[in-house]
């Protein structure tokens, strides 16, 4: 049964359902493959054996007894975003070194409610500050894809590079992300995988190490459309201890996956085409274009004015929310600690020592943006920029039922090569960020590969939420394009 | 109204070296709310517990804990403004306001800053000398408290409990309308009363349910404003009257010497009964306040206000007019009376078909005198509403004497019983025996020729014989009955 | 409007983070980089617009004055770096 990791969560949850192998074996099929590969791929930084085989061996049991729930026995990775009571979690943080929570976040727990099996945890940019992983204190995450013919390292994208990588690797069946700027899709994209950003408020953020407050949503990343959906139907919910969670019933999200976009109106926002738009990414969202319109979609050009207006607003909130957000490491109570002679020094020493550099950069700004050296209120203006952002999507959303977008300026980019270049900046940010300041549902589905043989995405923005729209227009996109090739599997 | 508007009477000024200074008080009273949990945890708000025993996840700002609001907080928070006569706002927002201090898990404690649950409000507050003010209050928000921190464990280490961490304060801000210690105890005494009427701070301040932080700054006459100094965490009345006496010396003596006040934070010592500059946490502090994004704005509908308005208790001021209309009780009196929520329950208990007045005058003289005395609350009197009633009952029958009827008190406080057996059984009853009565005279009379020659002159010397006679009764004797009797034999005097 | 060495050196303070000259000087340009982020919303007029606090309408829920009195102090405690007894345990602090 060498291909049981190769299946989708949907197929694997037929095979586990008819018998045709056990939850077990899937269980074990992974345990191999992350064993043989997560060397290569540094996608876990811990993996829940034991937990793993035992919630396996709970999940055959039902299973025999008829009684398997919506993720029955479905091998998932976590991001180390999210606080489990298995293992340790530590956000891609030496100052969270060895931190064991009593306690199991709102959306784990909710998978493990429905039968899914943990794997283990997955790498990240610390505390999510990154695109690329390298900022995680366990080390980057390796892309399973590479430039055809060379052997450089690419980046998994980040901050969910981890879950990326874990996802089109096959070392789990689909995996949790968190998604504040775009942390879900650019990885999905670069990896060549399916992920969602859900609504905020759709998905409980209790539990999930907090980035950026206002603008963090957990969301699913798995290889197809479909899979995204079962996950998400599991994950999501209105959770009261979280004043932000939204008190909506959850659609049937695999239900909406009719296969059919006939007159569905797409958006194509005028101001996403960008100048300097590298010419694979304007080929393939023309592609993506096509592909909806030979569908039967109709196709509406849209305007979003405010969108230049995203980033300054994201550069103002995420770094003030995430600045106090990080204030509670101080040593005292949790996490790594360095002594000092008095309290101020061990608090000093303790964040200097424990956070690492991009951490502290964004601590710093965030910390200038609030304080009172500061033109005063920005952090308010941007939250009045948040509302005119979302009524142009309101707006447009008037006309169309989704937007189709790129979601990256470029494939995945050799490790080493990310840079605080403002204007590169802007464009690794531009497509994705603007949905995290509306509160919107995006998607990212595989689209194509470039010249070098690397995946790329497009994006679908839905109406607040109104993510089962996205799965339909998704699937539609994604069985479009077909099957992207797969890597060579360099890695075990 | 503007600060002259408020200017005070020029009696509570102090006078200084070169003349009179005006001392400005206005008061932060941080009020701790009556609820079973914390005001975004589930956790416990009592008071006490083994350290760290009431903590929640989310008051130990664990990763990823969420906070979620207490209605009860809410509902107590607006129930303070009516009772403070207060705009309650439709529309607040919590905002964190940061700093970093080991009993601040979370690095910021979530407070109210520019849009707080309450706005402005008054409360009337009675001075000892008879007038009263009206001090305008500013607003009412809502905020964590910190947990505490203990030194004296160990010689290198401080240690951490949580317990009061998240636990709901209101924050109630005054404007600058005090002008002096007695003023401020006074109001200070007025909220706390009207807290507990309204049963939203039990209003202990050993216990920490209730501390104010004051802001004074002194000026002579006709001046603007001078710079204030803030005292911090005052926890009894006393201790915030020494406080401002001794800090408005301080100032005017410094402004008298040509020098400067700096605008500080300082703390009371109770033991010198001096303040002194505090010891900053930080040697930077700027709060970075911004709204929590955790919370949504906390929006409060007119019909949740209507409903908690209507439930409200009858109030100090309204009772303390009730018991001047109703029962005629004088000004004094009445403000004495409702001062404590419980006495007013006992008064009006005791006063049910009784002289009111009689009443307020026995419960304020004796019976709050040996409450005191004992430091007893009068919900756990040893004697009952029901028992002094009788005593007093057995008074306007004359069955004993007023002075009796203070004996008889004692008694029954200490022994207990039913106060007419008592009366019997100690054969307390007043002697309305004429016969008798007359016997004692004419042994007092006989005694004292002298007295009986100065009484000619000096009518007013039969006072001395009425009590004279009451005293060889052993007080039964009935001063009526004497004094009628006296007065047929000394015909001699006028009527 | 350019940020200043003393500037960053007292928000590095208020984080209670060590500075070097070298991230001073680095941070000097980035912050500047965020005023200019900001003098970019400057441009957007904001006059009339509330902040955005959901995605869709919606009010605060609030609970039940309910207490959870399970005593937590070992799971409070379990990863504290420096605990005695039923306390945590900081550099002493003068009071």
């Amino acid at each position: 049964m060498d291909n049981l990791t190769d299946m989708t969560i949907a197929a694997a949850r037929e095979g586990l359902r008819r018998g045709e192998f056990s939850a077990t074996e899937l269980t074990e099929a992974y345990l191999v493959s992350i064993e043989a590969s997560n060397g290569a791929i540094n996608a876990y930084v811990l993996v829940t054996h034991e937990i793993a085989r035992e919630m396996a061996r709970g999940a055959d049991d039902r299973l025999r007894r008829g009684e398997g729930r919506a993720l029955e026995g479905i091998p998932l990775g976590i991001k180390d975003m999210f606080c489990t009571r298995a293992g340790i979690t530590q956000a891609g943080s030496r100052i969270l070194n060895s931190f064991k929570p009593s306690y199991e976040s709102t959306v784990s727990s909710n998978l493990w409610s429905d039968g899914a099996v943990m794997l283990g945890k997955l790498n990240m940019d610390e505390f999510g500050m990154g695109s690329s992983n390298e900022t995680s204190c366990f080390g980057p995450t390796i892309n399973p894809y590479r430039i055809k013919g060379t052997d450089i390292p690419l980046t998994a994208g980040g901050s969910s590079g981890g879950s990326a990588a874990a996802v089109a690797a096959r070392l789990c069946a689909g995996a949790l992300g968190t998604d504040t700027g775009g942390s879900i899709r650019q990885p999905g994209a670069l990896t060549g995988i399916v992920g969602i950003k859900p609504t905020y408020g759709r998905c409980s953020r209790w539990g999930m190490i907090a980035f950026v407050s206002s603008l963090d949503q957990a969301g699913p990343m798995a290889r197809t459309v479909r899979d995204c959906a079962i996950v998400l139907e599991s994950m999501a919910g209105y959770d009261p201890k979280d004043s932000t969670s939204v008190d909506m019933p959850v659609p049937a999200y695999e239900s909406a996956l009719t296969g059919d976009v006939k007159g569905t109106r797409i958006g194509i926002p005028k101001e996403y085409r960008l100048d300097s738009m590298p010419a694979e990414i304007e080929q393939i969202w023309q592609r993506g274009i096509d592909w909806l319109r030979d569908a039967g979609a109709e196709i509406v050009d849209v305007s979003l004015p405010h969108t230049r207006y995203a980033l300054p607003a994201y550069y103002i909130l995420a770094p003030a929310e995430s600045s106090s957000n990080l204030l509670r490491y101080d040593g005292v109570r949790y996490g790594f600690r360095a002594e000092g002679d008095d309290i101020v020094s061990m608090y000093e020493n303790t964040r200097t020592i424990g956070f690492g550099p991009e951490v502290k950069r964004r601590i710093m700004i965030g910390t200038y943006v609030l304080s009172s050296s500061f033109c005063s209120d920005h952090y308010l203006k941007a939250r009045k920029v948040r509302t005119l952002i979302h009524q142009d999507f309101e707006r447009a959303f008037e006309k169309v039922d989704v937007l189709l977008t790129p979601v990256t300026p470029s494939a995945a980019f050799p490790l080493g090569t990310s840079t605080l270049d403002p204007v590169r900046m802007y464009h690794n940010d531009i497509f994705t960020v603007a949905v995290n300041i509306a509160g919107l549902p995006a998607m990212v589905v595989p689209s194509g590969v470039n010249a070098d043989g690397l995946p790329l995405g497009l994006q679908v923005i839905g109406r607040a939420f109104d993510e089962p729209t996205l799965f339909r227009v998704g699937e539609v996109l994604e069985s479009a394009a077909g099957p992207l090739p797969r890597p060579d599997v360099w890695w075990r | 109204m503007d600060e002259i508007a408020h200017s005070p009477p020029h009696s509570k000024m102090i006078q200084g070296i070169s003349g009179f200074w005006e001392v400005v008080i206005g008061v932060e009273v941080h009020a701790q709310v009556l609820s079973k949990s914390k005001l975004f945890s589930r956790a416990s708000a009592a008071f006490g517990g083994q350290p760290n025993s009431h903590v929640s996840l989310i008051d130990a700002a664990m990763p990823g804990m969420l906070p979620v609001l207490n209605e009860a907080c809410v509902s107590q928070a607006v129930r303070t403004g009516l009772g403070l006569k207060a705009r309650i706002n439709h529309r607040s927002v919590f905002e964190r306001k940061h700093y970093f201090y080991p009993d601040l898990p979370q690095g910021y404690q979530i407070s109210q800053h520019e849009s707080p649950i309450i706005g402005e409000g008054h409360v009337i507050v009675d001075i000892p000398d008879g007038t009263s003010i009206t001090v305008r209050i500013e607003r009412i928000h809502l905020e964590q408290d910190a947990g505490k921190l203990i030194h004296d464990r160990y010689p290198s280490y401080s240690c951490l409990d949580m317990n009061r961490s998240g636990v709901a304060l209101m924050e109630i801000v005054s404007r600058p309308d005090l002008r002096s210690a007695k003023d401020t105890k006074a109001y200070i005494g007025k909220l706390r009363t009207i807290l507990r009427y309204l049963e939203t701070c039990d209003g202990n301040m050993e216990q920490g349910s209730l501390r104010a932080d004051v802001n004074l700054s002194v000026r002579r006459a006709g001046e603007p404003l001078g710079t204030r100094c803030e005292i911090k965490n005052l926890n009894s009345i006393r201790f915030i009257g020494q406080a401002i006496d001794y800090e408005s010396r301080r100032q005017i003596a410094v402004l008298e010497e040509n020098g400067t006040i700096n605008q500080e934070t300082r703390l009371f010592d109770s033991k010198t009964g001096e303040t002194r500059p505090m010891r900053t946490k930080e040697s930077v502090r700027d709060y970075r306040y911004f709204p929590d994004p955790d919370l949504l704005p906390l929006e409060i509908s007119q019909a949740y206000i209507d409903e908690i308005a209507s439930a409200l208790p009858e109030l100090p001021d309204e009772k303390k007019s009730r018991f001047m209309s109703d029962y005629g009780l004088k000004a004094y009196d009445a403000s004495v009376l409702v001062a404590d929520r419980n006495a007013t329950f006992f008064f009006e208990e005791v006063a049910q078909g009784r002289d009111a007045r009689m009443v307020a005058n026995w419960i304020i003289n004796e019976l709050f005198g040996r409450l005191k005395k004992e430091a007893l609350d009068i919900t756990i009197s040893p004697v009952s509403a029901y028992q002094l009633g009788s005593i007093i009952d057995l008074v306007v029958e004359e069955v004993i004497s007023s002075k009796i009827a203070k004996d008889l008190f004692e008694i029954i406080w200490i022994e207990g019983g039913e106060p007419r057996e008592v009366v019997e059984a100690h054969g307390l009853q007043q002697m309305t025996n004429t016969g008798e009565i007359e016997k004692i005279i004419d042994n007092v009379i006989s005694a004292n020729p002298d007295k009986m020659e100065k009484i000619k002159l000096k009518p007013a010397m039969i006072g001395w014989f009425v009590g004279q006679v009451i005293k060889k009764s052993g007080g039964k004797a009935n001063p009526q009955i004497v004094d009628r009797i006296l007065r047929k034999r000394f015909d001699f005097l006028p009527l | 409007m350019a940020v200043d060495g003393t500037t960053i050196r007292r928000i590095a303070r208020l984080a209670h983070i060590a500075v070097t000259d070298e991230e001073v000087k680095r941070l000097e340009g980035e912050l500047s980089l965020i005023l200019q982020w900001c003098e970019q919303l400057d441009e957007v007029n904001t006059d009339d617009v509330p902040l955005m606090n959901a995605v869709i309408p919606m009010e605060m829920k609030r609970l039940p004055d309910v207490v959870d009195d399970s005593d937590l102090v070992s799971e409070i405690l379990s990863n504290a770096p420096c605990s005695e007894g039923r306390f945590l345990l900081v550099p002493k602090v003068f009071g």
